[in-house]
């Protein structure tokens, strides 16, 4: 398994998660000097510099590129910025990695961090009519976690899913990242404990629901060619996607409050949250029978099930089958969430990308102490950003 | 003082009481439909010089999933004081095959639907002001 489009993955760091209400450039910094660090390589050395944007911190949120690399000192480095909400971090990797791929640089850092407020994510201010995510929230009240219920109660008609089910998602990774020094929720929960929470959007509850956290993760990213003066076998990135939809998507997603239409022309044969990880597979060489490991998106515990069919670890509806035998723990088949998730970490949005590809990083490496993946040779991340952002990093070693 | 009953937004959807219906457009070409209609040209591929109708979207469809929101969602929602839980639906129109989200009318015990049982629209208040009463498409169960 190694072709001529890879890169390494050098080094890797992060801010632990929290709520610490400190400015996203100084989480930023300390991602990217964790990471230089772990690689073994100075700031001079960095000849390009992507940078997740934050929405919520002002302009130096919006030039994240420029704002972490003055923050570490001006060295002339190129720079560039990028958003694609939680999407933002695959989209900076594969800056990076096209940067490198088209030799244009060695080495390169990828970084974001995010500074939250409180509660719901809400839209920006004023009265804009032709703004989705602000319709959305005007004439329905449909928050993020209305998308989740939809999502958890199809689930539930559809498939025979139960609360149960979900509550087990969450202690599930609440048993891993009680493990993970980065996680922002370090405690075990117990599915009794889950379904005694608020409810939130029925049948999702509050302990179900992930959060809004600051953090920071960066990745250094290099050549194959420097990565072997440096280490005789480093962690590479076999792919990586950054789909859209094809036309017509008829699955509702945020912000959106309805979707394509298929009347004129029918639908993809693979829908788009099945064409995110595909792409990645694509580029790999690779299925989803060899991986060791998935990350995903698991913004609400329900949502974790449905991207085990996503990403093809099995048919649809038989995402409960493979949580109830344990499959999908730490010791079974194929772990998924061994960081503990978004669950546990709650979501920083321009970093998290970045932080689950760290999390494939230290368990390709056999660093992730007590919630390593015994023998991971091959990892998936999977994510999906607003307005149509897919994300899947494929790591091996 | 009565109030006055005004659409939450302009030109979304009829105001006949009995049988409202959403207003969308149609790209007469590929025969494909967009709710809402502000797209600035057909947005299925290769269509972008079609030329596009209005057209009133069908009244019905499937129940494609719901939810109940327990907790009060931020502006621009304007939400009643006390909060009272509401739920809100996705509905797959039958003729436009597209899934459109809107909340449940009042009264509809939420514990009674089940995915893919056949929905239709209605009218309901949004949120009143002293002056008027928003008025917001709703969708409601097809009476047995």
């Amino acid at each position: 398994m190694s072709n001529q489009n890879e890169v390494a993955i050098l080094g890797v760091g992060m801010h632990p998660w929290g709520k610490w209400g400190r400015n996203f450039v100084e989480y930023g910094v300390h991602a990217i000097k964790a990471a230089l660090r772990d690689a073994g390589i100075d700031w001079k050395q960095v000849e390009f510099v992507a940078g997740g944007d934050t929405m919520r911190n002002g302009y130096p949120g919006y030039v994240a590129g420029a704002t972490f690399a003055k923050a570490m000192g001006w060295t002339g480095v190129p720079v560039m910025s990028t958003y694609a909400a939680c999407a933002t971090g695959a989209q900076a990797m594969e800056a990076a990695r096209t940067r490198i791929l088209a030799g244009m640089c060695d080495v390169a850092v990828v970084v974001g961090a995010d500074t939250t407020p409180k509660g719901f994510l809400a839209p920006n201010k004023g009265e804009r009519t032709l703004d989705p995510d602000w319709l959305r929230f005007h004439l329905l009240g449909a928050t993020n976690p209305t998308y989740f219920g939809l999502y958890a109660r199809r689930r539930m008609d559809l498939y025979g899913a139960t609360e149960q089910d979900f509550a087990h998602v969450k202690a599930k990774n609440s048993r891993c990242g009680v493990h993970n020094p980065n996680a922002r929720y370090k405690k075990v929960f117990s599915e009794e404990e889950v379904l005694e929470s608020a409810m939130v959007a029925d049948p999702l509850r509050l302990l179900e629901i992930c959060a809004t956290s600051d953090g920071g993760a960066a990745v250094v990213l290099t050549s194959m060619e420097f990565a072997r003066r440096h280490t005789s076998d480093p962690v590479r990135v076999a792919g990586i996607s950054t789909v859209t939809p094809t036309f017509p998507d008829t699955y509702i997603d945020m912000p959106s409050f309805s979707t394509d239409s298929a009347a004129g022309i029918a639908t993809p044969d693979r829908g788009f949250k099945d064409s995110i990880a595909h792409a990645a597979y694509e580029q790999a060489g690779i299925g989803p029978e060899d991986l060791s490991l998935a990350e995903v998106y698991d913004l609400s515990s329900a949502l974790e099930l449905d991207w085990y069919e996503n990403i093809g670890l099995c048919k649809p509806g038989e995402a409960e089958r493979l949580l109830r035998d344990g499959d999908t723990t730490i010791g079974g088949r194929i772990p998924v969430n061994a960081s503990g998730g978004l669950g546990c970490f709650g979501e920083a949005v321009p970093a998290q990308a970045i932080a689950q590809v760290c999390e494939l990083v230290w368990q390709l490496r056999g660093q992730a102490g007590e919630r390593q993946v015994e023998g991971a040779r091959v990892g998936i991340t999977a994510n999906q950003g607003l307005f149509g952002h897919g994300s899947s990093v494929i790591c091996v070693k | 003082m009565s109030r006055k009953r005004v659409p939450a937004i302009e030109g979304w959807f009829t105001l006949d009481e009995n049988e409202p219906r959403l207003i969308g457009l149609r790209d007469k070409e590929s025969g494909t439909y967009f709710f809402p209609k502000d797209v600035s040209v057909s947005a299925a591929p290769g269509f972008a010089d079609a030329e596009r109708e209005e057209v009133e979207l069908s009244r019905t469809g499937r129940l494609w999933s719901y939810t109940t929101n327990h907790y009060k969602p931020p502006e621009p929602y304007v939400a009643p004081e006390p909060f009272e839980p509401y739920t809100v639906a996705a509905v797959e129109l039958t003729e436009e095959r597209m899934v459109v989200m809107g909340q449940l009318a009042p009264g509809i015990d939420p514990a009674s639907l089940e995915v893919g049982q056949e929905m239709e629209l209605t009218l309901g208040t949004l949120y009143e002001d002293d002056e008027n009463e928003y008025i917001v498409w709703k969708w409601k169960p097809v009476a047995a």
